[in-house]
């Protein structure tokens, strides 16, 4: 079995809200899978319904070739989750949570909790209740981090943590990635994404929008140029898969989509290139352009989604 | 910060509070209001002459019915006035003070401690300001509550006079505005509100133990207590105000303290600070079961201690209940006639009143399954490796076995205190299997929460009316002459009731298998649906 997660057509509805509406989520054993999302997209449903918590409507879920619903306990001896939103126990101290949380898994690496409760400078004698955000989320991430399990579902693990702490864990999943171990991140932090992820699903309202590795999805896109030329260009603003284009003197700034940038670049060179930036598009801003139309919806800018569309 | 600007924004709060529990406030009007007239209207029909209301004034002025209800003015000219003052007030003080505890604390520290109040102090809103808002809208509540009374306790029974009702509304009320400032003061010492309603709790219990104490031996006790302030107006007797002063200038004590309190300490913080812990684990928590039992032994002490405490002071006046027989020709002939014991009835409604308050700690451990998983605490457990009904399963022991426990300690201890007081022990058997008796009743309230909890868990708190329901009848349902079926559906009533029956096993067995069948139904149910 080389897929660790296998989700199709997933459905899942809260009343009357379709919160899930036919998702398609898969991970391969080893892989690092970043899962995109705006908020309320149902990143944090999938991950639930993944942990046995939620039932699903319809649709297959799988989890090690399992089904998570009905062998939730036995499954879960193979994973750690680290949830968005952090709740302990107020009266219990972040040293007596982490060996909880571990023993209920099936044991916890001693060394290990000590060297990572030393490396994310956590206090584990103070009462959660005193804890910040960000160490509430040291506390989830030191018990599942000092587990051996095989999978790490991740929701959101690093939205408190400071700069220090962020490289801290890039470096921890990095650890893990080494050993073969298997990793779900949902996040919005597009640069640990694009540090830690081998492969990104973009998911919105619901449904899985993207999938591959990152330079899949950057295919899909465009490239931004910015170039200095000998003669005045003329022609490119009109052609096709060329995008937000300004022209200053002798200078051109535009974005060009992948599959016309051979031909716009012949057309460019033609005017003899004195200096040429090319940059990939961020994750950033591929997530930006992916929820475009659904912001321009927000503004009331109906036009413009029609037009995209 | 000058005075006003520390209450600035206490009108918006006061109007805020009002929006968010328009369903909370009505729902206690009725209860309170609903409780007292309700009752009103069949008296006349149960104790239509004076001789039947003399002879019930004859059970209530030994020191076991004034230890249960009151002061006892107006017993040797017992009207339906002295009736109602002396055996109804003394229930509704307690549901008065816990209502304005409760409410208190809901809009002071609980906002703290889930860190809303932090979103509200950020805006225009003075630090005393949040306190103010519930205090007046708790405050007002009573007053509304005592208005009410004084107006629909004649209309419910027309031998009550407007004026005495009024009094006997607004002795009520002081109660309620005394437990108000209890809770804001309380809301400033601990961290969790959780700690606070626990302090009120235990002020409430000395309230009432220092009542009871103080009116069964006729001493300066009952001065202790905010119930007793408000009993010694001897409403619908000789209707004096002046008591209510005490319990007004008290109020406004405690309430100067709690600002003065509030001043000291940061917004979230306590009077108390949370101290460090253990770096690690104990070998015992290391699954749910030891984790449930971490999270509730200290609601155990503290509810095992409290009943030890109220049964050692029920067991100290077994001795004046010998001695009032002794001196009463008219009730020693009575009890003779009826064949029981008045020590032994008397241990008997103590063995009631114990077992069916300990109903409260079942609920409330039996509980902790859904608050622990509405606070998102059951996800880590469940992420673990963890059965659903191993889940269910800790915080089910807790309550299965620690009920019982906490209704053993406390008649354990007015059993032991009796024989220490009054010499012999030869009762201690009968009481402990009296006291057993009550066990599957305790386990029928775990099983209701736990089938709620599984098939219909936002209705779980609804357990709580089945228990008041149960105290109010086992209280109440004698000198009421309730028909049978309103009886029969509290659990308690199908408990054998010793001295008079004889300990029946049927109905135990027939318990025990229906606190089985929830439990399992329960499960069944949770297995199946999502997590909150």
């Amino acid at each position: 079995m080389t897929t660790t997660i296998d989700i199709a057509d997933l459905v899942k509805h809260y009343g009357r809200h379709r919160a899930l509406n036919g998702l398609n989520l898969e991970v391969a054993r080893g892989e690092v899978h970043g899962f995109l999302g705006p908020n309320g997209s149902g990143k944090t449903t999938t991950i639930r319904v993944l942990l046995g918590m939620l039932r699903s409507d319809s649709g297959a879920v799988r989890l090690f070739g399992d089904d998570p619903w009905s062998n939730a306990v036995e499954l879960h001896r193979r994973l750690a989750y680290v949830p968005g939103d952090v709740n302990l126990w107020p009266n219990l101290t972040g040293g007596q949570a982490i060996d909880l949380i571990g023993r209920m898994r099936g044991g916890i690496d001693a060394a290990r909790r000590a060297e990572l409760l030393r490396r994310f400078d956590l206090d584990p004698t103070k009462k959660a209740r005193t804890y910040s955000k960000g160490n509430r989320q040291k506390v989830a991430l030191v018990a599942a981090l000092s587990s051996a399990a095989e999978l790490l579902i991740l929701d959101e693990p690093t939205s408190g943590l400071d700069p220090l702490m962020e490289s801290v864990f890039q470096d921890c999943i990095r650890q893990v990635k080494a050993e073969g171990r298997t990793v779900l991140l949902s996040s919005h932090i597009m640069a640990e994404v694009e540090a830690l992820c081998d492969r990104v699903s973009i998911i919105r309202l619901g449904r899985t929008v993207q999938t591959g590795t990152l330079a899949e999805i950057r295919h899909l896109t465009r490239t931004s140029i910015t170039a200095h030329t000998m003669r005045p260009v003329t022609g490119i603003a009109e052609a096709t898969g060329v995008h937000d284009y300004a022209a200053d003197g002798d200078r051109v700034d535009f974005d060009v989509e992948t599959e016309n940038l051979d031909e716009i670049m012949s057309t460019l060179s033609t005017f003899g290139i004195r200096s040429l930036v090319s940059s990939p598009p961020s994750l950033e801003e591929l997530f930006l352009r992916q929820y475009g139309d659904e912001l321009a919806d927000l503004n009331g800018d109906t036009a413009k989604t029609e037009a995209v569309k | 910060m000058t005075r006003q600007r520390a209450f600035a924004g206490t009108a918006n709060l006061v109007r805020f509070i009002l929006r968010r529990d328009r369903v909370r406030i009505p729902i206690w009007i009725l209860a309170l209001v609903g409780f007292t007239t309700s009752f009103l209207p069949s008296l006349p029909d149960l104790y239509p002459d004076e001789a039947s209301r003399q002879a019930r004034a004859s059970i209530m002025e030994g020191p076991a019915g004034l230890a249960m209800t009151g002061p006892g003015y107006g017993l040797d000219d017992y009207t339906v006035g002295a009736m109602v003052g002396q055996e109804f007030f003394g229930y509704s003080a307690i549901i008065i003070a816990i209502m304005s505890l409760l409410l208190t604390i809901r809009h002071t520290r609980a906002e703290e401690e889930t860190g809303r109040a932090e979103l509200v102090r950020a805006a225009v809103i003075g630090r005393h300001a949040p306190l103010a808002a519930a205090v007046i809208v708790v405050v007002s509540l009573n007053l509304v509550i005592a208005l009410i009374l004084g107006l629909l306790m004649p209309a419910a029974l027309p031998e009550l006079s407007t004026t005495s009702s009024m009094l006997y509304g607004f002795a009520g009320a002081a109660v309620g505005v005394v437990f108000a400032a209890i809770g804001a003061v309380a809301a400033q010492l601990t961290f969790s509100a959780r700690g606070a309603v626990g302090i009120g709790m235990a002020v409430l219990g000395f309230a009432y133990g220092a009542r009871a104490l103080g009116d069964a031996s006729g001493t300066f006790f009952s001065w202790l207590s905010p119930i007793g302030w408000a009993q010694q107006t001897r409403f619908f007797v000789d209707d004096r105000w002046w008591p209510l002063l005490m319990a007004t200038g008290v109020a406004a004590l405690l309430l100067a303290g709690a600002l003065a309190l509030s001043r000291r300490r940061d917004v979230g913080a306590g009077i108390f600070s949370p101290r460090v812990g253990a770096a690690d684990a104990s070998r015992t928590l290391s699954g749910p079961i030891g984790l449930a039992w971490r999270l509730q032994r200290g609601t155990f002490i503290a509810w095992s201690a409290g009943l030890a405490i109220f049964g050692a002071m029920y067991g100290s006046i077994i001795p004046e209940i010998e001695t009032f027989i002794e001196g009463n020709e008219f009730v020693s002939q009575s009890h003779a006639m009826m064949g029981s014991d008045p020590v032994e009835s008397f241990m008997g409604i103590v063995v009631m009143l114990l077992a069916t308050v300990s109903g409260g700690y079942v609920l409330q451990s039996a509980l902790r399954m859904r608050s622990e998983e509405t606070a998102m605490r059951a996800e880590p457990i469940l992420s673990g490796s963890v059965a659903r009904w191993r889940y269910v399963s800790g915080h089910l022991l807790v309550a299965v076995i620690g009920g019982p426990v906490v209704a053993l300690v406390g008649i354990g201890v007015m059993a032991a205190v009796a024989a220490g007081v009054s010499g012999g022990a030869s009762l201690m058997g009968d009481v402990f299997a009296a006291a057993a008796a009550y066990i599957p009743a305790l386990w029928v309230l775990t099983g209701l929460v736990v089938a709620l909890f599984g098939l219909l868990p936002k209705l779980v708190h609804l357990v709580w009316i089945v228990l008041a329901y149960g105290i109010v009848i086992g209280m109440l349902g004698a000198f009421l002459s309730l028909p049978d079926w309103t009886v029969n559906l509290s659990p308690f009533a199908h408990v054998p009731q010793w001295p008079n029956e004889s300990l029946n096993p049927a109905p135990l067995l027939v318990m025990t298998m229906v606190a089985v069948g929830l439990i399992i139904i329960g499960m069944f149910g949770f297995r199946r649906r999502d997590l909150a």
